[in-house]
This record gives structure tokens, sequence and C-alpha cells, in this order.
């Protein structure tokens, strides 16, 4: 199997990667296209799976880095503990908007968030004594394990591939479950979906949960290796990046977003040392357009699908295959 | 037994239930029929709830059928729709998989945990799927995109993901239109095996041959009232049934 063999292949490049990466600029960006990967997959698990558009999903990121910096700084509490509380207060987010909003579902949905996004970066930039404002918070702490501080870009890597390897376990549970397929089933045809006892509001609900919980432990994880959390998290450009890894890589497909991840991280840093600023961005459009142009539906659903017309090519050269 | 009380549904100022009151009895085949507009459809979404009525009730075994579709179908009572309704993106296979809803228990935790008893459950929750896609004859068909199959297949989908929903009462809204005269056969044997495994069937349909060949009791309506019920025999030879609907021939379809 050639798929099984590519599988077990990247897993090895991604687990050496420290070892055979030129400079610890480039053990960043990949630092950061993992952060991005558990972002494009939470971001999937709504757009690629129900149907509905979140953009407001950099709120969610947001909150999750500021509960955790928070947490660590002014309670001290440890890592360990931020990251799931960064987790659950994204959740809580993410039920309230879905609550709010899913009853109505669609253009709704999306306007939602894009105002709870603007809400929520408003509160960040003006709740001085919480947030310090624009200012943001400085000197967020590495995590510890044991004695060891986490401070090193190679044991940061680690920590955000494991937890980018759990959130993507996280979610094929639950695309290859009842669950998941009454998700997909609400994209389909929600009302045949209703008329087989599926709740719409009630797994679109808890497909938001599980989503901006996915963000927040994003959030924290982000926090906590720039060290630095400012109002700039709720920026809208890391809800667009998000979008564009989803439909770049595939929307509604698990490896999708975390090629797009991969690629639309290093894209823009390959860009850099290519080029001047001013081109970067439109070399940047240019790739986007292309590849919506040619790929509609997605890096990964274009290959798949081409490998399938391959193989049933090859059975059909077979001689003796049976006729289909 | 499906008790339906004075339901009046009206769109705008056009009325399309004008206090509808008839019962379907377990269990039975029941046909409603009724020219064009006469309210059959609209009967059938305000039982299900995806239409409000404006008055009158419906009740399923002694207590009301209210809430969302979701809840109605938990109470048993299923329906497919007139205009052919598939998950169509998805096989056959998924689709009836999806239909299996209700019959798994999985909740997020113990998906999330990838506990023992959550692949147990796939694993009988598929073996049921393929039981279904055998018994309307699409085992052959498992793997195939639903969309894109002949009309009359898709149909076959949609009776199958209604029945992996395990319904005790069946409402098929028009099941055979746009099947061959040799699928027709087929759904009509579908139907009474049904029947036999003691689910009640609800039935909209012109197909008169297949109406008074299947059904036990007829309920005809005709600008949302109902304007006469009973056995296939009486409602064929029934003068206000010829008149608004039948005709002389009484073979329309």
């Amino acid at each position: 199997m050639i798929g099984r063999a590519l599988v077990v292949a990247s897993a090895l490049a991604l687990v050496t990667a420290p070892a055979w990466l030129a400079s610890p600029y480039h053990l960043h960006v990949l630092i950061m296209a993992g952060v991005f990967a558990i972002l494009a997959l939470s971001l999937n698990l709504l757009l690629g799976y129900t149907g509905q558009l979140s953009l407001g999903h950099a709120a969610f990121f947001g909150i999750g880095a500021y509960t955790s910096a928070l947490l660590a700084l002014k309670l001290e509490w440890s890592f360990w503990l931020a990251l799931p509380s960064a987790a659950v207060a994204a959740g809580l987010a993410g039920w309230a908007i879905g609550r709010l909003a899913l009853k109505l579902r669609g253009a709704y949905f999306v306007l939602v968030t894009i105002s709870f996004a603007g809400v929520i970066s408003l509160v960040s930039i003006n709740w001085m004594e919480l947030t310090n404002g624009p200012l943001g918070l400085p000197g967020v702490p590495p995590p510890e394990l044991g004695p060891w501080s986490l401070r090193t870009k190679t044991a940061y890597y680690y920590l955000v591939l494991a937890a980018a390897a759990l959130a993507y376990l996280v979610c094929h549970r639950l695309v290859y479950s009842r669950i998941g397929r009454a998700l997909v089933a609400l994209r389909e045809n929600e009302p045949l979906a209703e008329s087989v006892g599926i709740d719409g509001t009630r797994y679109l609900v808890l497909a938001a949960v599980v989503s901006a919980a996915l963000a927040g432990v994003a959030g924290s994880l982000y926090a906590h290796y720039t060290r630095f959390v400012s109002p700039e998290v709720f920026l809208f450009t890391y809800t667009v990046t998000m979008v564009i890894m989803v439909i770049a890589g595939g929307k509604g497909t698990l490896v999708g977003p975390v090629i797009g991840a991969l690629l639309f991280t290093a894209l823009p840093e390959a860009l850099r040392e290519a080029m001047a600023w001013q081109w970067q961005m439109l070399a940047y459009g240019v790739v986007l357009v292309v590849l919506v142009f040619f790929l509609p539906r997605g890096i990964v659903p274009a290959i798949t699908a081409r490998a399938a017309r391959a193989a049933a090519a090859s059975r059909a050269m077979r001689p003796g295959a049976a006729p289909r | 037994m499906l008790v339906v009380d004075d339901l009046h549904v009206s769109f705008g100022g056009v009325t399309a239930l004008a206090g509808v009151s008839f019962v379907v009895r377990p269990p039975s085949i029941t046909s409603l029929i009724g020219p064009n507009g006469a309210g059959k459809t609209t009967a059938f979404n305000a039982i299900t709830g995806y239409l409000r009525a404006s008055r009158g009730r419906v009740t399923w075994d002694g207590a009301p059928l209210a809430g969302r579709p979701s809840d109605i179908a938990r109470r048993g009572v299923v329906r497919t729709f007139q205009k052919t309704s598939v998950f169509p993106a998805l096989s056959v296979f998924e689709n009836v998989r999806t239909g299996l809803h209700l019959r798994g228990r999985a909740g997020v935790w113990s998906v999330l945990a990838g506990a023992r008893r959550v692949r147990a459950e796939e694993a009988r929750l598929a073996e049921t799927a393929r039981e279904i896609l055998a018994f309307v004859g699409l085992d052959r068909r498992r793997d195939e995109i639903a969309g894109e199959l002949p009309y009359g297949e898709q149909r076959l989908v949609e009776l199958a993901v209604a029945l992996a929903a395990r319904p005790r009462l069946l409402l098929l809204d028009e099941p055979a239109a746009g099947m061959t005269g040799a699928e027709k056969e087929r759904l009509i044997g579908m139907i009474r095996r049904i029947r036999a495994a003691d689910v009640t069937v609800l039935l909209v349909e012109h197909d008169m041959k297949l109406v008074m060949g299947v059904s036990e009791t007829v309920i005809v309506l005709n600008h949302g009232r109902v304007i006469a019920a009973g056995a296939p025999a009486s409602i064929q030879a029934h003068p206000d049934v010829i008149r608004a609907y039948l005709g002389s021939s009484s073979a329309p379809a």
C-alpha cells in the first residue's frame, strides 16, 4: 500500500525533524505550522463536516491564548492546568455562540461569529486591568515538565507535535462515529437527517464546542510558545488564514487541513526569503488562485480522486479481471 | 394508533388543511389519496413536525405527537419525502448507516475514548445496514454514490434510510413515483413485508392500482378535507370520490 508507506514516512519525517532541519528558524516555522494545523483541524470540523462557516474562529484561538496566559501569569498556574482550562473556556464560548447562532445557521452563523470575534477583540483592548490592553501580556512562562523547562525549540516542537496528533485523533474518532455521520448528514440534507432522528441544533452545537475547544488548545500552545499575548491574536487575518488552509488542503477530509497548514505556514516564509515584501503577497495570491482554479475541492481530495482513478484503470487493464 | 384530529393548516390566505380528521390503526397499510393540492403532503408535514398546524392535534400511541421532526422520529414515526431525498454525496451504504442514528447509543465521551463497546456497536450497525440493503435489493449498489443512482433506485435508498430509523409508523410520500413497472412490483412486495414486520404504513400515492392493491384502508382528501374513508372496494364505488378524483375510468395513473 502506497498510502500506508506515505503515512509512515511522513510520521518518521515529522518525528525526526529537529535532527535534520537546518536551522532553529525552520523548526520555528514547523512549530507554527503545528499550531495552525490544530486550528485548521478545528475549523474543518465545522466548515468541512457540518458545512457551517465560522468567520470568528480567531476569537476561540484568542480566548484560549488569553485564558492560558492569564492563569499562568496572575494565578501562577502550571501550563498543564492552564492548557485544559483554555480548552474549556474556548469550548464554553463555542457553546454560547452555537446556542445563539446555530438555530438560524448559514449566513446568520457567519455574521454572529464575525461579530463575536469583533466584540472579544474590543474587550481585550479595553479591559486594561485584566488584559493590559494593547500592550498585551509579556512574560508568559514556558511549560515545565518535572525538572525540565520546555523552553527550547526542540522540546516545544515535540509538545506541539503531540498536541496536533491528539487533535487529529479527536477529529478522527468523532468523524468516523455516529456523531460524525450525524454532522455530515446535516451538511448533506438536513430535513432528511431530522427525519431519522438527528437533532440538528444539538449536533451542530456539539461540533461548535469541540471545534472551539481545539482552537483554545492552539491558543494556549501559541501563548506559551511566543510567551506574549496581545489583542493581535484576534486579528481577522488569522481566521482568513485558517479558512485558506482548510479549503486549499481539502475541507471535509482529515489530512487536508494538516497539509494546508503546513503549506500555508511555510509558503509565506519561503517567499520572504525569495523576494521583496511587495511581491510576497502577490505571489501568495497567485498560488492561491491557481490552487482554487485547478483543484477546486482542495489538494487532498484531488490526489485521492486521481489515485482512485489510477487504481480502477490498473484493475481494468489486468488480464482476466472481472468486468465492472 | 395514529389519531389526526381537526387539523388546520393554511399558508397565508390559502387553506391547505381545513379540519382533517382520521385514524390509522396499527398494524395496517392505509393510503391517503386525492387530487393534486388536496393536502396529502401537507398532512404528512404536519404529522411529522415539518409544519406547525394552526389548529387540531395529532396523537400517536395515546400521546401527543409534537416537537421537532427528530423528536417525532424518536417516537417511531418516520417519513419519506415527495421529492427524492437522499444524502447525495454519500455512498448507498453510508446513507443507510446514517439512517441508523437512533439505533446507536455511543456518546461523545465514549467515542473520544475509543471505547471497545463503541467499536462493537459500529460493527453491529454495519451488519444491520447490510441487512436493510439486502431487504430493499440494493446490496450490489452499496458502494455507489447515492446521488448518482437512477431515480427509481434513489427512491429505494430513501426507503432504506427510513427503515434504518426503525419506524413503527412509516409514512411514504409517493414512493412509486418515477419507478418502472417492475420496480413498482418489487415495491409492493416490500411494503407488504414491512407491514408483516408489524410496521404500520401510511401511504400517499397516485398509482391507483398500487393503492387499491395494497391498502387495507383508503382515506380520500379533497380541498383539505376528508371526503371518504374505507376499504378500497367501497372507495372505488364512492360517488363523491369518483367525482372529485377517480373519474369514471378509476385508473388515472
